[in-house]
């Protein structure tokens, strides 16, 4: 009766949690660790991809661990999001892998590899076990696995600055994860119950009370710590810039888009509709906070010396962009989000990838090191150039598809909207004037460092996954079926509207 | 409201904000992971004070089938055994990382770390 292709919902967490500890015992000086890691991933990434078609096909699949029924037991819930979530997840774990075959060596001694790599799986695990979970004290728990790992990962890069930056990391973190317990806490309180579903019908009995107010708050607080939503993102640019670079190509891509998953289920699924009218004002206040950290995040990200950190602030802002689409509350809003969180985790990927290639060759990510970089290494930068187009949100390239949902969808609610369309054409703006910088550094200044290696391009396995990132990005540009049609499914999954 | 039967939840609020106030205001790591494990345990302190039923017992299955017995929620214990863990886990690390830092800075005072990273 069970075939494995029935408990494909828990492999997709299992697989990577398993190969973990496997991982870290291997013999072979990070070589076997690596490879072991890379075949774990691309597993998850296969059954991610199968779990999807399914989606596409039969809608969200619920799946009852242990066959204990709801809500007595614990559940996992794929929706149409959470498998585009987990297609990000693994997606980007296998990117980032063949990122560090050619990067990691230079950054992190071998030795040290293959309790990095199960650190790696590790994270995987978490991040997917967030995304396909329908229990909400369960989606601490795999925060906290996540999260552990990832301070490792941070506290490992080259330099002794990712030493603070990880602490730094820990405690903003385990802050926010503290912030989300205490907001389940108080759920738990005025329901007695940690299914989201059943949370979300009994929350209808107690809606508009202030212990559910104030578990809103919390939530919200907690995951925007945990997503560095301005202003709590001070540790994101510093781990970001720290962590070995096939590390931070990684994270980010998918780890600060999984907390704000979590924010369309908790605004979606469980209180959203029970805070009466203090519901609006709590998205007032989130989307206050998301224009301010567009604004503020591609102006630091301007002024930023560090090309990770200018990526890194980057994030910040188009973070900001994904909180204002889940904050407006509507299904357009909602569809931008969601395609934008996949297609940035693509620019983002892509960008991070020809950043680690460029670490790998100079050992530095300065922008003032890289003067004439673009013809040491030119198909890396031509990558970066034009993932740094998908990034601005030039037509033809994915960021494009993002940006036009995402304007189309705040025109839908009035006057309001066309001041924050100009605000986020500003926006855009300055990123063309931070992604410019650099490519005046690397294509029109004269070369002032000289690469000791003969070879000067990077290394073909980071070229192939930069180039294969790049392409992606123009082929979901061009056709964005796909992530529309799961971006759409989820909006009509949560808001029950079809459109 | 009775606030003198509310006196769990004033002492969670109040270690909640001492755990706050330690991570933000002091330079020094090691006090910054004791102001963060006191923040855990004010929310420990939430968790197992919701679960008391006045009256009640521990949760314990004795073996006799009950009926009309009337004990606490086990549910929150459990929970919090989980969190209990992963503040183990995450103050351990914290330490840890406490220690490299120390090892390559011969410092743990934020104050004196950020001076160094200023000069180099």
């Amino acid at each position: 009766m069970m075939s494995l292709y029935d408990q494909l919902p828990i492999l997709v967490i299992t697989l990577p949690l398993l190969a973990a500890p496997v991982v870290a015992v291997l013999p072979g000086r990070g070589k076997l660790p690596w490879l072991f890691a890379t075949i774990a991933s691309a597993l998850t990434f296969l059954i991610a991809i199968s779990l999807a078609c399914r989606v596409m096909e039969n809608g969200t699949i619920p799946y009852l661990l242990g066959n204990w029924e709801a809500p007595y037991g614990i559940v996992l819930s794929i929706g149409p999001l959470s498998v585009l979530m987990a297609i990000v997840i693994s997606g980007a774990s296998l990117a980032g892998l063949f990122v560090s075959l050619g990067g990691m060596d230079k950054e992190v001694p071998p030795p040290h590899q293959p309790l990095l790599y199960a650190c790696w799986l590790l994270v995987m695990a978490g991040l997917i076990g967030i995304v396909t979970t329908g229990d909400a004290f369960n989606v601490f728990v795999f925060m906290e696995v996540s999260s552990l790992a990832s301070y490792v990962m941070v506290a490992n890069g080259p330099n002794r600055q990712a030493l603070p930056a990880s602490f730094k990391y820990l405690v903003t973190g385990t802050f926010g994860a503290t912030f989300y317990l205490i907001g389940v806490g108080y759920l738990y309180m005025m329901t007695g119950t940690l299914n989201m579903a059943d949370l979300s019908a009994r929350l209808a009995d107690v809606a508009d009370t202030m212990p559910v107010l104030i578990a809103g708050g919390f939530l919200m607080l907690g995951l925007g710590m945990k997503g560095a939503l301005f202003p709590m993102h001070a540790w994101m640019p510093n781990a970001y810039q720290f962590a070995p670079s096939p590390v931070a190509a990684f994270f980010a891509a998918c780890s600060t888009k999984v907390p704000l998953f979590v924010m369309v289920r908790v605004l979606y699924e469980i209180v959203g509709h029970h805070l009466g009218s203090y519901g609006e004002l709590l998205s007032g206040m989130m989307m206050t906070l998301s224009v301010i950290a567009f604004i503020v995040g591609s102006l630091i990200a301007i002024y930023s010396e560090d090309l990770k950190r200018v990526l890194g602030y980057s994030s910040v802002a188009q973070i900001g962009y994904m909180v204002l689409g889940i904050c407006l509350g509507t299904s357009a809003g909602l569809t931008a989000a969601s395609i934008h969180m996949f297609n940035h985790a693509l620019m983002k990927a892509a960008l991070f990838a020809a950043v680690a290639a460029v670490v790998v060759r100079t050992g530095s990510s300065k922008i003032e090191d890289l003067a004439g970089i673009g013809k040491k290494m030119p198909l890396t930068m031509l990558g970066f150039a034009l993932a740094g187009l998908s990034l601005i949100g030039v037509p033809l390239t994915a960021g494009f598809i993002s940006k036009w949902y995402l304007i189309k969808a705040i025109l839908e609610i009035g006057p309001l909207g066309i001041f924050l369309t100009i605000l986020i054409l500003l926006s855009s703006l300055m990123a063309v004037v931070y992604i410019w910088k650099v490519i005046e550094v690397a294509y029109f200044k004269p070369t002032k460092i000289e690469i000791p290696d003969a070879r000067t391009e990077a290394p073909v396995s980071i070229l192939i996954v930069l180039w294969i990132l790049v392409l992606a990005n123009f082929w979901f540009g061009i056709d964005p079926e796909f992530v529309l049609s799961l971006a759409r499914s989820e909006a009509v999954d949560v808001l029950g509207v079809s459109k | 409201m009775n606030l003198l039967g509310l006196y769990n939840y004033w002492v969670y609020l109040f270690l909640l904000l001492v755990g706050m106030y330690t991570v933000f205001a002091k330079n020094n790591y090691v006090k910054r992971l004791i102001g963060l494990s006191i923040f855990q345990s004010a929310v420990f302190l939430l968790f197992i004070s919701m679960d008391k039923v006045a009256g009640g017992t521990g949760p314990i299955f004795t073996g006799n089938p009950v009926t009309d017995a009337v004990f606490a929620n086990p549910l929150p214990q459990v929970l919090i055994l989980t969190a209990i863990v992963v503040g183990i886990a995450g103050t351990a690390l914290g330490l840890a990382i406490t220690v490299r830092i120390r090892e390559e800075y011969g410092s743990i005072e934020e104050s004196d770390i950020r001076k160094m990273d200023d000069q180099s």
